[in-house]
């Protein structure tokens, strides 16, 4: 079993020291006694060789990129290339404060506004703001700018806000934190909107539409003219989630299809590592009409010089201190420099190739809902499996873990049953996949000939599956000392 | 699956027992087995008015959250405490225990609820 | 650069199984209108060794806090951080993950989480943590909103102008949901009014909020206010600096319901603000609702002690529209840069830090008065004050010509914090420079 930090203890073993220091002592009274602290901390004392290589062991029970293919539908878990970590490090770009004065920081300032322009340019927005700090909080603030418009125009009748039932959960949790109700849409056969039913919901008390485009079942939808012009007719304003921007990088532009706002993840399709959970990045792109409300500051350039531009009094304020995630941008800013233009549109197109080879090479073994052309990614599910032996989607994906891959997307999107959603994206060669697709085999014929194998999996991971109703029903939350 | 003759549902999956001026209610077995293993169990506050339908408390298993709503329109006079300790009651007995009893103003709201046969009729074209 | 690895021949071979001939066949689904019809406007890619130059060459164009003092604070802190911690981060299988949702093949990164999430609760003294927030502002707005939504109808949200103001707008952004009402009490002389903040409790209100040191750097008595909330059935809700925690009084000792705050102190760099990480702590009735990742201990199908995200029916996957916060990333590498930075300085040397910081403070203080300067307030302080000055910019302007990034502008004012890394022979200088007259 391994110890937690805690149980390795040891009384006086921490050797950190400050460096001397030739002035006076501190008065006893130099702090109230009021303020001062009673309450024990009980942090662990570890030696620096303990504790290095307690966190070392800590990532060998961990699988990330660099271990192997990796994947997690929606996710866009890509190779992170390893000069954008150099970069961030630099003390020129880590060692900034966020209050230093303008002039101190004008290299800083320049990747800032240069990753505006390009996002702009990628998008085809007319502006942006990097300060939200994941897809989510991007998804917020893009949100609060359709609200900040309908207000400014005096329309405040629009309260409802409509999401597709194939959504990430974020996009009505977003649009109900920004206090919107949430208007469910309907996916038609071919899991595209249902512009029937777009029509029938759209109407004056509908602020807009949250989209993602390819959709979570990877799919292109093909009607986005028309559904931009129905919502737009309506009075209403259209958000690009951008969280499956891989799938048309380069090839098409959010903007050009009718989208008035978007946010993109840097953390998704940009390179950006995805820190086991953040650090992200969720800037904000906004058509002309829009750009007023985005949150303060934003760069700008006067002259050669770049400066904040805090000079924006309809602006929603601010979601974040200071300016955002600048560390995960300039890491995305190294990425998008090293592609050029050639360069991303060649990721989408190796992304969509890696998606529909595996797509092609899987049909056989496992039910794919909606066999044909997808975008970045494509959701299969369980269903022959489920039929011979009942073997679920879960099971398949615990036996993946045997095999050393990180399990694709699970149960989502909500809208296929049992779903597989797979997510190659474009750094994965021919082999990778096709040792992935020998895996997905094997299992699908373990399922057919010996069940139990997959049910019972992982068989060689460094645990067994857990007991999540314990970890619920009676949550153990932090450690405490026997 | 069990639907108990002498009890009244709703379309939300929530039973209640009448008995003169009180009702005790609870899920279905059809909700338990539909939300899994039920971790958590929030519950109303005694001495809160309620109206039908309205929400009155909050299941979550690990996957699922389900709102448990009114049957009936009334005041809360007493919560099964002993759920907060132990949620899986509701796994293990619907029907046996009770959420919420509720002090009904309205005898009327019953009206609108489902003997067990319409429940079951109901359950089927669900599924 | 390219990161793809398959060269055209074995894309041909590729598109040959899928029965393509070329890769535009794989867009024939996007209508021709739509399509971007010459190419993205930006430059040609870059080769690596350019790339670093380019960078360099950027970086070089900035001042920064590695080759200068740095007397700037105001909610972001030049502390050391260990030379271990940073090679640490560097392990990809932490940097390259996801979050950890298949645990069997992530109990590295969840106990990691279990282990912040404890520091966290030790430090704040509260009973339950979260995986980490966007940052200190974000998690307080977060936290208000959560005393609005779990009150039954309740929005006011008492505010002192002493909290940070960037914290400050970003209520304000977040309150645009109408689940919050916020009312801003003017402090006086730099701290609280927390007679007038009293007054202005009701039973129309979710919480009142305080910030420990308070932007000014001033230590607030938050004693009364707390039981004056409480008292009408609101939350206390703190927003605290988590190296003065080694000294001060901890949010529970306060008496709150809720503390929050700005992790980056911990192991974090500057990094122009950001990535940092935001803490978010709670009394255990809120365990249920709190927003972002938990992590929970629990046991495999062996028995075996095991850690798995939990307590996910408060999250947007599963309540959609329902859920108290629509957060699913968090900054879980910058939670794990400050349990690994709690680790290395380890108890005493965080207390050694905070003692070191308030004594360079009150070092500076006493010079700078000698100088025949003046603190604007007289209150007591923690490693933070403001120091009048006629011209704020022109004294930062005339302390970069000396090599040093001076401090925060306020009107009269400027704003000087003192970490661990200030030497006395370079508060010696600050002096001097701003002292000279």
């Amino acid at each position: 079993m391994s110890k937690l930090i805690f149980e390795k203890h040891v009384p006086d073993s921490n050797p950190f020291t400050l460096p001397p220091l030739a002035i006076p002592a501190v008065k006893p009274d130099s702090i109230p006694q009021q303020f001062l602290r009673e309450q024990k901390i009980a942090l662990p004392e570890v030696s620096e060789v303990e504790a290095v290589r307690h966190f070392t062991e800590l990532s060998t029970r961990a699988y990330g990129v660099d271990s192997g293919f990796y994947p997690l539908g929606s996710c866009t878990m890509k190779y992170n290339p390893k000069i954008n970590e150099w970069a961030a490090r630099l003390p020129g770009l880590a060692g900034l404060h966020p209050y230093q004065a303008e002039d101190t920081i004008q290299g800083a300032l320049q990747i800032y506004y240069e990753m505006q322009e390009m996002l702009a340019e990628i998008t085809g927005m007319d502006g942006f703001s990097l300060q939200p700090a994941a897809g989510a909080h991007g998804e917020m603030v893009g949100v609060m700018t359709i609200k900040a418009y309908h207000h400014n125009r005096q329309d405040y009748q629009r309260t409802k806000m409509m999401v597709p039932d194939s959504a990430h959960g974020t996009n009505p949790a977003t649009a109900n934190m920004v206090g919107f109700d949430v208007i469910e849409v309907k996916s038609n056969h071919r899991g595209l909107v249902d512009l029937d039913d777009l029509r029938a919901k759209m109407n004056d008390q509908v602020a807009g539409l949250m989209l993602t485009n390819p959709n979570t079942l990877g799919l292109f939808e093909e009607e986005i003219q028309e559904i931009a012009a129905i919502v737009h007719e309506g009075g209403g304003l259209l958000y690009y989630d951008g969280a499956n921007l891989n799938g048309i990088i380069g090839i098409a532009r959010p903007g050009d299809m009718g989208f008035d706002v978007l946010h993109v993840n840097l953390h998704k399709t940009f390179g950006t590592p995805h820190g086991a959970g953040g650090p992200g990045s969720g800037p904000v792109g906004v058509k002309s009409k829009l750009l007023d409300f985005l949150p303060k500051p934003v760069v700008i350039k006067k002259d050669d010089a770049y400066g904040f531009d805090y000079d924006m009094p309809l602006s929603i304020g601010k979601v974040k201190n200071f300016y955002g995630n600048f560390g995960v941008m300039v890491k995305a800013y190294v990425y998008i420099k090293a592609l050029g233009a050639e360069g991303i549109k060649e990721i989408c197109e190796h992304a969509v190739l890696n998606a529909n080879y595996l797509r092609h090479q899987l049909r056989d073994d496992y039910n794919i809902p909606l066999d044909r052309l997808c975008k970045h990614e494509f959701v299969a599910n369980s269903k022959k499996q489920a039929d011979q032996n009942g073997i679920s989607t879960m099971d398949i994906a615990k036996r993946l873990i045997d095999y050393g891959y990180h399990p694709p997307t699970v149960y989502f999107p909500l809208i296929v049953s049992e779903a597989i959603m797979i997510e190659p994206t474009e750094t994965e060669s021919k082999e990778r996949l096709d040792d992935f697709v020998q895996a997905m085999r094997s299992i699908a014929r373990e399922a057919a000939e010996e069940p139990e194998l997959v049910i019972n999996a992982p068989h060689n991971a460094a645990i067994r599956r857990v007991d999540e109703v314990t970890a619920a029903r009676k949550p153990v939350v932090k450690w405490e000392a026997p | 699956m069990n639907i108990p003759k002498k009890l009244l549902y709703t379309s939300e999956h929530e039973w209640i027992r009448v008995d003169g001026e009180k009702g005790h209610c609870g899920i279905t077995d059809y909700a338990q087995h539909h939300l899994g293993d039920i971790v958590f169990v929030e519950l109303p506050e005694v001495g809160e008015e309620v109206a039908v339908a309205e929400s009155i408390g909050v299941i979550e298993s690990v996957k699922a959250v389900a709102t448990l709503f009114s049957p009936a329109g009334g005041k809360i006079i007493e919560v099964n405490e002993e759920l907060e300790e132990a949620p899986e009651l509701l796994n293990e007995d619907p029907y046996g225990n009770w959420i919420a009893i509720i002090e009904l103003t309205d005898h009327s709201d019953l009206e609108k609820l489902m003997s067990a046969e319409a429940y079951a009729a109901f359950c089927e074209n669900l599924e | 650069m390219k990161y793809n690895p398959n060269p055209p021949s074995v894309v041909k071979e590729m598109l040959h199984t899928i029965g393509l001939n070329s890769l535009d066949e794989l867009f024939s689904d996007i209508k021709a209108e739509v399509k971007v019809p010459k190419g993205l406007n930006l430059p040609e890619g870059m080769g690596e060794m350019e790339l670093r130059r380019r960078m360099k060459d950027l970086a070089n164009r900035n001042v920064n806090t590695e080759d200068h003092p740095c007397f700037l604070g105001a909610g972001a802190y030049d502390h050391y951080i260990p030379a271990a911690l940073e090679q640490l981060l560097l392990r990809s299988e932490f940097y390259t993950a996801y979050t950890p949702y298949q645990p069997e093949m992530s109990q590295g990164i969840l106990q990691s989480i279990f282990e912040y999430q404890t520091m966290i609760c030790k430090l704040t003294g509260m009973d339950v943590s979260n995986a980490s927030m966007y940052d200190g502002g974000s998690a307080l707005a977060e936290a208000c909103n959560l005393a609005c939504t779990s009150s039954k109808g309740r929005k006011k949200v008492i505010v002192s102008d002493t909290v940070h103001p960037e914290y400050l707008d970003i209520l304000k952004a977040y309150s645009l949901s109408g689940s919050m009402e916020v009312v801003l009490v003017p402090g006086q002389e730099g701290s609280a009014d927390i007679d007038a903040m009293i007054q202005t409790v009701d039973d129309q209100t979710a919480c009142a909020v305080i910030q420990q040191p308070n932007f000014y750097g001033i230590l607030e008595d938050a004693e009364a206010l707390e039981k004056a909330v409480h008292e009408n059935k609101g939350m206390f809700i703190m927003a605290v600096e988590p190296v003065s925690l080694a000294l001060l009084k901890s949010p529970a000792e306060w008496g709150a319901d809720i503390a929050v705050g700005e992790g980056q102190p911990l192991g974090n760099s500057l990094s122009l603000g950001g990535p940092y990480l935001g803490f978010f702590a709670a009394r255990k009735a809120l365990m249920r609702k709190i927003p972002g990742r938990i992590v929970g201990q629990t046991s495999d199908l062996d028995g075996k002690r095991a850690y798995v995200l939990t307590l996910q029916a408060r999250e947007q996957h599963i309540r959609r529209e329902k859920a108290g916060s629509n957060i699913c990333s968090n900054e879980a590498l910058c939670a794990l840069a400050a349990s690994m930075y709690l680790t290395f300085v380890g108890e005493k040397g965080l207390k050694d830090i905070a003692s070191r910081c308030h004594r360079l403070a009150l070092y500076a203080q006493q010079q700078l008065e000698r100088a025949g300067m003046e603190l604007k307030y007289k209150q007591p302080y923690f490693k933070e004050f403001a120091i009048k000055v006629d011209d704020p910019a022109a004294a930062n302007r005339k302390l970069l010509e000396n090599g040093i990034i001076g401090g925060y502008e306020l009107n009269d004012a400027l704003m000087l914090a003192f970490t661990e890394k200030r030497t006395k022979e370079e508060i010696d200088q600050l002096t001097t420079v701003l002292g000279g007259k």
